[in-house]
C-alpha cells in the first residue's frame, strides 16, 4: 500500500469520525432513564474497555468489537469481544477453546470447572472465577496503533520530503515538523544530556516525545471516548520503564559513585545518603509514571464531570455553564498534552544527562 | 484501584509497539531528518566559513597590491636617483678628461715651441758661421798679401767669433 492511498484512507476515517461527533454529544441525554452515576460514568470513559464504543443509537449502543486475546490453560484463546453483546455484568458466558468467559467492570474472567455462572461475594468480587492473562487488543491498544499509524505517516513524510529536496530545506509538512523536531533536539537533548552524547539519545526523545503529545492529544478527541491511553497508568508505565531501564544500562561510574559512594561528604554522610540515593533511583521513573498519568486523567476527569453536572442537575440550564467550563478546560489541556509530553521527555534527557555525566570535581 | 494497577495487556502491547515504532522512526525518519537537518547546518557553517576565507583573502590581495605598488614607487625613486647621480658623474668625469686633455696638449704645444726654438737659433747659429766663413774668405782672399796683417786679423777675427 503506498503512503496516498494510505493517506486517503486515513482522512475518510477521520472525516467519518468528525461527522460522528454531533451524535456523540447527544447520547448522553437520552441515557437517564435508570439512575445517573457520574462516578460509575467518569470511570468508564478513563478506564481501559474492550470494544470501541461509538454512540448510542434507540437505546442500543454501537460500537466497534474489538479481538479479546487471552492465555489460558488451553493456550491462546481468541474471539471478538462482540460475543459479550455489550455486557459488562458477567451476565453473558462466551464458551471458546474449552472454556468459558464472562466480562464483569471490563475484565474478562474464566469460570472454575463446571461452573454456568459467575457468583459474586458481597464487595462485587467474583468467588468462583479467575482472570487469564490478558493482552486484548483493548481500546487504548487499539487507538495507540492509530496514533502510531497517524506518527508514521507524519514523519515518514517529513523523511522523505528531505530526501526529495537536494538542498535540505524543508518543504510542506518538513518545515511545519522540523521546528518541532530542533525544539526537542536544542532545547531538550542538547541541554540536558550534553553537546557530545545527546545523538544516541535523540531517537528515543524523539520517539516519546511525539507518542506522548499525540496520545495526549487523541485523548481530547470527543468520538475517540475512552481513548484515555496517556492517562492509563500501563502506558506511562511502561514508558517511564523504558526511561529507566536506559538510564540504568547508560549510568557511568560516576553516576553509581554518586549513588553508593557520594564523592566528597565525610563518610557518615556517604551511609546515609546511600538508601536516600537508592529510593532515588526508582523515584525518578515512578514520578515520570505519575505525573503523566495523573495529569492527563485529571484533565478527562474535569471536563467529564462537568458535563455530568447537566445529568445531576437534571436540568439544560446548567448546559451553558457546564459547556463553558469545559471549553476552557480543554483549551487548558490542549496545552497540557503539549507540556505534559515536555516534561516527561526532558525528565527523561535530564536522567540520562544525569547518567551519563563526566566527574568534573 | 483498578484505575492506578497496570493491566498487564496494556503494558505488553505499549511496549511491543513503543518498541516496533522507536526502531521504525529511528531507521526511517529520525536519521535522514536529523542527518538532513545538520547536513544542512554543516553546510551554512562552511559556506560562511568560505566566504570569510574569501574576505580575508580578499584583503591579503589588496595589501599586496599595496604593497607591490609602494616597492615599485620608491624602486622608481632609486633609480631616477641613480640616473641623476650617473649622469652628474658623467658629467664630472668628461669635464676632468677635457682638461687633464687640454693641459697635456699645452705642455705638447709648449715642447714643440721650445724644440722649434731651439732649432731656429741652430739653424740661425749656422747661418751665422756660413756667413761669417764666406766674410772671412772675402776678407781673407782680399788681405793675403800682407803676411803678417794677415795672421794679425785671422787672430782678431778669432778672438771675435768666440766672443759671441
Amino acid at each position: 500500500m503506498t503512503l496516498k492511498t494510505f493517506r486517503t484512507v486515513l482522512f475518510t476515517a477521520l472525516f467519518f469520525a468528525i461527522s460522528l461527533v454531533g451524535y456523540a454529544s447527544e447520547d448522553k441525554e437520552s441515557s437517564d432513564e435508570k439512575e445517573f452515576d457520574p462516578k460509575e460514568m467518569i470511570l468508564h470513559h478513563v478506564k481501559d474497555g474492550h470494544s470501541f464504543h461509538l454512540w448510542d443509537w434507540n437505546g442500543h449502543a454501537v460500537s466497534i468489537p474489538l479481538p479479546i486475546i487471552l492465555w489460558t490453560d488451553n493456550g491462546l484463546t481468541t474471539f471478538s469481544s462482540g460475543k459479550f453483546h455489550h455486557d459488562d455484568s458477567g451476565k453473558v458466558v462466551v464458551e471458546d477453546n474449552g472454556g468459558k468467559f464472562v466480562k464483569f467492570h471490563e475484565k474478562i474472567y474464566q469460570l472454575e470447572e463446571g461452573a454456568t455462572s459467575v457468583v459474586f461475594d458481597d464487595e462485587h468480587h467474583p468467588i468462583n472465577a479467575a482472570k487469564p492473562l490478558n493482552i486484548s487488543i483493548t481500546r487504548n491498544v487499539f487507538m495507540m496503533w492509530i496514533s502510531v499509524a497517524v506518527l508514521l505517516l507524519i514523519f515518514l513524510t517529513t523523511a522523505r520530503s528531505y530526501k526529495n529536496s537536494k538542498d535540505g530545506v524543508p518543504t510542506g509538512i518538513a518545515g511545519f515538523m522540523e521546528p518541532l523536531i530542533l525544539f526537542v533536539r536544542d532545547e531538550i537533548g542538547i541541554p540536558m544530556i550534553g553537546e557530545h552524547k545527546y545523538k544516541k539519545y535523540m531517537p528515543y526523545l524523539l520517539t516519546i516525545f511525539f507518542f506522548i503529545w499525540i496520545n495526549n492529544i487523541f485523548g481530547l478527541i470527543p468520538i475517540l471516548n475512552g481513548a484515555n491511553l496517556s492517562g492509563n497508568i500501563a502506558f506511562t508505565f511502561t514508558l517511564a520503564m523504558f526511561t529507566f531501564i536506559i538510564t540504568t544500562i547508560s549510568g557511568n561510574k560516576n553516576y553509581w559513585k554518586h549513588i553508593f559512594w557520594m564523592p566528597g561528604v565525610p563518610v557518615p554522610m556517604k551511609i546515609f545518603l546511600m538508601p536516600i540515593e537508592i529510593i532515588g533511583m526508582f523515584v525518578k521513573p515512578i514520578s515520570l509514571m505519575i505525573r503523566l498519568f495523573a495529569n492527563i486523567t485529571a484533565g478527562h476527569v474535569i471536563i467529564l464531570a462537568l458535563m455530568s453536572l447537566i445529568f445531576v442537575f437534571k436540568s439544560v440550564a446548567i448546559a451553558p455553564v457546564s459547556v463553558a467550563f469545559s471549553l476552557f478546560i480543554t483549551v487548558i489541556e490542549i496545552i497540557v498534552t503539549a507540556i505534559q509530553a515536555y516534561i516527561f521527555t526532558i525528565l527523561s534527557a535530564l536522567y540520562f544527562g544525569m547518567a551519563t555525566e563526566e566527574e568534573h570535581h | 484501584m483498578d484505575l492506578i494497577t497496570p493491566g498487564f495487556g496494556l503494558v505488553f502491547w505499549t511496549a511491543i509497539t513503543f518498541l516496533i515504532l522507536l526502531v521504525i522512526l529511528r531507521k526511517f525518519a529520525w536519521k535522514p531528518i536529523l542527518g538532513a537537518v545538520s547536513e544542512r547546518e554543516e553546510g551554512i557553517k562552511s559556506a560562511l566559513a568560505s566566504a570569510e576565507d574569501a574576505r580575508k583573502e580578499m584583503q591579503n590581495l589588496t595589501a599586496d597590491n599595496e604593497r607591490i605598488l609602494k616597492e615599485a614607487r620608491t624602486e622608481r625613486e632609486i633609480m631616477m636617483k641613480e640616473a641623476r647621480e650617473i649622469k652628474e658623474a658623467m658629467i664630472t668625469e668628461a669635464k676632468d678628461e677635457a682638461k687633464s686633455e687640454a693641459t697635456k696638449i699645452m705642455a705638447q704645444a709648449q715642447a714643440a715651441i721650445q724644440s722649434e726654438k731651439q732649432a731656429a737659433i741652430a739653424e740661425i747659429k749656422t747661418q751665422v758661421a756660413e756667413l761669417s766663413v764666406g766674410i772671412a774668405e772675402k776678407v781673407v782672399r782680399k788681405e793675403l798679401a800682407n803676411d803678417k796683417d794677415q795672421s794679425q786679423l785671422i787672430e782678431q777675427l778669432l778672438k771675435e767669433v768666440t766672443i759671441s
